[in-house]
């Protein structure tokens, strides 16, 4: 079988799986979040929370109540990797050096998993397992909290009620994450994942070298490091590290736990609204934009385009042979389509133009499928301008499942969707700016330009992968790039939650003659339309600068 | 706790609600993780060791290790790995990839007598493409093959250009990454002798122009190229196949039977399409140290 056919399959097998998981898991996601009942764990964790669970939050509230828990999140975050050497399981690692333990602290807590360190090197057990890990999950469950608020935004009428804070950050912990991370967890460890306590201990190789063989709860933290899109990994090389992904088809399930919940998500959207041909609607959208980019991105590295890979005869710089070109794009499609940000292969090395397209998915806002909730908050503000759009065409007020989208409504939407351009651009141009940024770059010319584009668009949309070569643990870049997670994530959460709460406020009104489906082939292409427009128009100047530059002779 | 201020009855919930769930997720989920899979998978958790004939842990059947000298030169009885940008070279505690670029090829050519900042000898920078054409070179040599590549020049660096001006008829053309007195591989372009390059000379103002050349590669590319971890424990088929006349040389065996243990150690894809067929370097080295 050629590597091409076999890659071919290797997607289609993901579709496939993606296809049987849509419905039962996003019927599940469903009643997590619309049941009335709390389990045993659920209310023992309330009373200790000292929180009421069946108070429902005004969206003002909701959103208080995610930023003190995010806020608390950094500060423990930080003051655990900064004491990590008072505490047990440090490996004897010195504490964290304070602009690193910033960066990291937001970068986990944001669901961005940026790293400005070398993991085997700089965290112990401890700060990985009781700080890391757990922010895996809970900046996970805060980005679905936030996109059920959104949807019961457009599903209630007439309320200022969104549910609560608390109880959708529990549940999406306990009960969505929790089980299905247990169970790919030790999926992970048949395929060969490490799962120890182990300090670092030598063998004498075959020829008679030293090698450490490092050790550490990995396999727990990788599984959910996928399916909470979170992309933070054990070690400096990430998924390509043996340890972190063994063989070729925990490469698939790591690809397949990324996906997973940002594609069932619509599905639970639909449920909840009451019609789930919408929810078909926005799968179809994120479906569409993302065969779109994996095709491309695929036969970019494939056919291996470029000075170096025409010189090896494959674009096998930064990738392991366990995997191949083509799962490798795979999986490089996968991270950057979601907010994700593991990498089984290193996107420095990639050919220029297969580079663009993972920096593009990123600039895309990450919605096809997006990260945990994210992406589905995301694309839902999309839609929102999509319909604004259309209204404008036809001049009429425009609706989105039966809520009219007003002037409030719309600015909400627009800020939403300038805050990651906003942050990406003006970030860049002040490290383009100055020679010592610049230094940073391992690359030069076009590609060095790349690696800076990438961060702080990698930063700014909380993926978290990185052209590698850039130099980022230095104290400006972990303070700005810092600063570009911390605002992506909370400033567009903020905007989201507002729009929630004014939709909910609404009587909905029927639909007329004028009213456009939202639910017909022809709204999912405009919506795409619409994305592809809107993010091509910010954009591509900046790309032309880089990987264009570089690709194009 | 009801007469508090709103904001600090918040910020305490959220403190409480981070350390049940920092509980439960960060300290009761990962050790139920660890014993299931110290009771159900203990030689996979515990980083799949291998051991030698004697009985010794030699390394990871998921790890790749140097199978060189003290002095870093392959030793010619062992199937060789790819390159690693890990430290040294497979240095769990320092993995990495090169984060090359693809168009990184232009050397930084080293200046001779010149001292770094800390009064160390200049050794330059190598570019990923010079990188790629001496491993190439290397490996030719080392299995009696051509090392020759596209875009490589015969002594092992990148065969590339600096023309001057950048626009226009040229002038001025120089072999960026051949430092004097070395031959230029090409004698003209568009009519204008090629010089060498002089280390230290600012090139940058010219038009860069890699030079394919009529070469075809016959070391496979994993062999030149570093891998993302910079661990990665295998080979292509292709590349052990290219080692196998070699190591059975060297050990007087046979070179079936060298084939017949390459078979022995490769994985295939899983379920036929994931990821690529591949040689387990250490397993593969340890089954012909048994004999």
């Amino acid at each position: 079988m050629s590597p091409t056919t076999a890659g071919i399959l290797f997607i289609l097998s993901l579709i496939a799986f993606l296809v049987l998981t849509h419905r039962p898991l996003g019927d599940y996601m469903y009643r997590v979040y619309s049941g009335a009942r709390h389990l045993g764990i659920e209310r023992v964790i309330y009373r200790l929370i000292g929180v009421r669970p069946d108070a429902e939050q005004r969206w003002s509230v909701y959103a208080r109540s995610l930023l003190a828990f995010s806020a608390i999140s950094i500060l423990f975050l930080y003051g655990l990797q900064r004491l990590q050497d008072k505490l047990f399981l440090s490996l004897g690692m010195a504490p964290v050096t304070d602009h690193v333990a910033w960066n990291t602290a937001v970068s986990f807590v944001t669901n961005t998993n940026w790293q400005s360190y070398s993991g085997e090197s700089t965290m112990g057990h401890l700060v990985q397992m009781a700080g890391l890990a757990v922010q895996n999950f809970v900046s996970a469950a805060v980005g679905m909290a936030v996109a059920i608020a959104l949807v019961r935004g457009f599903a209630r009428r007439r309320t200022e009620e969104l549910g609560n804070f608390w109880v959708d950050l529990v549940r999406g912990s306990v009960r969505i994450l929790l089980p299905i991370a247990f169970v790919g967890a030790l999926a992970l460890v048949a395929g060969g994942l490490v799962q120890n306590f182990a300090a670092p201990h030598d063998v004498t190789t075959l020829t008679g070298g030293t090698q450490a063989i490092t050790g550490g709860p990995v396999a727990s933290q990788e599984i959910i490091k996928e399916l909470g899109t979170n992309g933070g990994g054990f070690y400096n090389t990430n998924s390509a590290h043996p340890f972190e992904n063994a063989v070729s088809w925990t490469n698939w399930l790591e690809i397949a736990a990324i996906l997973v919940i940002p594609f069932a998500l619509p599905r639970t959207f639909g449920r909840m609204v009451g019609d789930r041909r919408q929810g078909y609607a926005i799968t179809a959208v994120m479906a569409t934009l993302a065969l779109i980019s994996v095709a491309l991105l695929t036969s970019l590295e494939l056919a291996h385009g470029g000075t170096v890979p025409q010189a090896t005869g494959a674009a096998m710089e930064g990738k392991e042979v366990r995997f191949g070109v083509a799962d490798s794009a795979a999986f490089a499609a996968a991270t950057t389509l979601t907010s994700t940000g593991a990498v089984d292969s290193f996107h420095d090395s990639y050919t220029a133009l297969g580079g663009m397209i993972t920096m593009f998915n990123m600039m895309l806002g990450e919605v096809a499928p997006g990260g945990v909730g994210a992406g589905l908050y995301g694309m839902l503000v999309l839609a929102v301008i999509t319909v604004f759009v259309a209204g404008l065409m036809v001049g009429r007020t425009p609706e989105y499942l039966g809520k009219k989208i007003g002037a409030r409504e719309i600015k909400l939407a627009s800020m939403y969707f300038l805050v990651t351009p906003v942050l990406v651009l003006t970030g860049t141009a002040f490290a383009m700016g100055s020679p010592e940024q610049r230094a940073s770059m391992l690359n030069t010319g076009p590609h060095g330009f790349s690696e800076v584009l990438y961060a702080f668009t990698s930063a700014s949309n909380n993926n978290g992968s990185a052209f590698g070569g850039l130099t980022v643990n230095t104290p400006w870049y972990d303070v700005a790039l810092g600063l570009c997670m911390a605002l992506g994530r909370f400033l567009p959460i903020v905007f989201v939650l507002a729009l929630a709460g004014s939709l909910a406020r609404q009587s909905p009104v029927p639909a007329s003659a004028g009213t456009l489906p939202t639910h017909r082939p022809q709204f999912v292409g405009m919506v795409v339309g619409v994305t592809l427009i809107l993010v091509a128009l910010t954009f591509l100047p900046a790309l032309a600068l880089g990987p264009l530059a570089e690709g194009i002779h | 706790m009801e007469r508090m201020p709103s904001w600090i009855r918040q910020h305490l919930a959220a403190l409480r609600a981070l350390l049940v769930l920092t509980l439960i997720l960060g300290g009761l989920y990962p050790l139920a993780v660890t014993a299931a899979a110290q009771l159900g998978f203990n030689g996979e958790a515990n980083g799949s060791l291998v051991e030698n004939a004697a009985g010794e842990k030699v390394g990871s059947a998921l790890v790749g290790q140097n199978f060189t000298d003290k002095d870093g030169k392959p030793v010619r009885k062992y199937f060789q790995s790819r390159p690693s940008a890990a430290g040294d070279g497979y240095d769990m505690l320092a993995t990495s990839a090169s984060n090359l670029g693809p168009e990184d090829i232009l050397d930084v050519l080293p200046v001779p007598g010149a001292t770094n900042t800390e009064g160390e000898p200049d050794t330059g920078k190598r570019s990923l493409l010079t990188q790629v054409c001496s491993r190439s070179r290397a490996a030719g040599e080392l299995e009696g093959v051509s090392g020759a590549r596209p875009y490589c020049t015969a002594d092992g660096v990148g065969a590339v250009l600096k023309v001057f001006p950048a626009v226009g008829v040229p002038a001025r053309v120089v072999s960026a990454n051949q430092a004097c007195p070395a031959t230029p591989f090409l004698a003209e372009y568009r009519g204008v002798r090629v010089e060498c390059a002089t280390p230290g000379e600012d090139y940058a103002a010219g038009r860069t122009v890699p030079v394919r050349g009529p070469a075809k590669a016959v070391v496979p590319a994993d062999a030149v190229t570093a891998s993302g971890s910079g661990l990665d424990p295998h080979i292509s088929v292709a590349y052990a196949e290219l080692q196998a006349p070699r190591v059975a040389r060297e050990r007087g065996l046979a070179v079936a039977e060298v084939r017949r243990l390459i078979t022995e150690n490769t994985a295939g894809r899983a379920l036929g399409f994931m990821g690529e067929p591949a040689v387990n370097v250490l397993r593969l080295n340890l089954a012909l140290d048994r004999g």
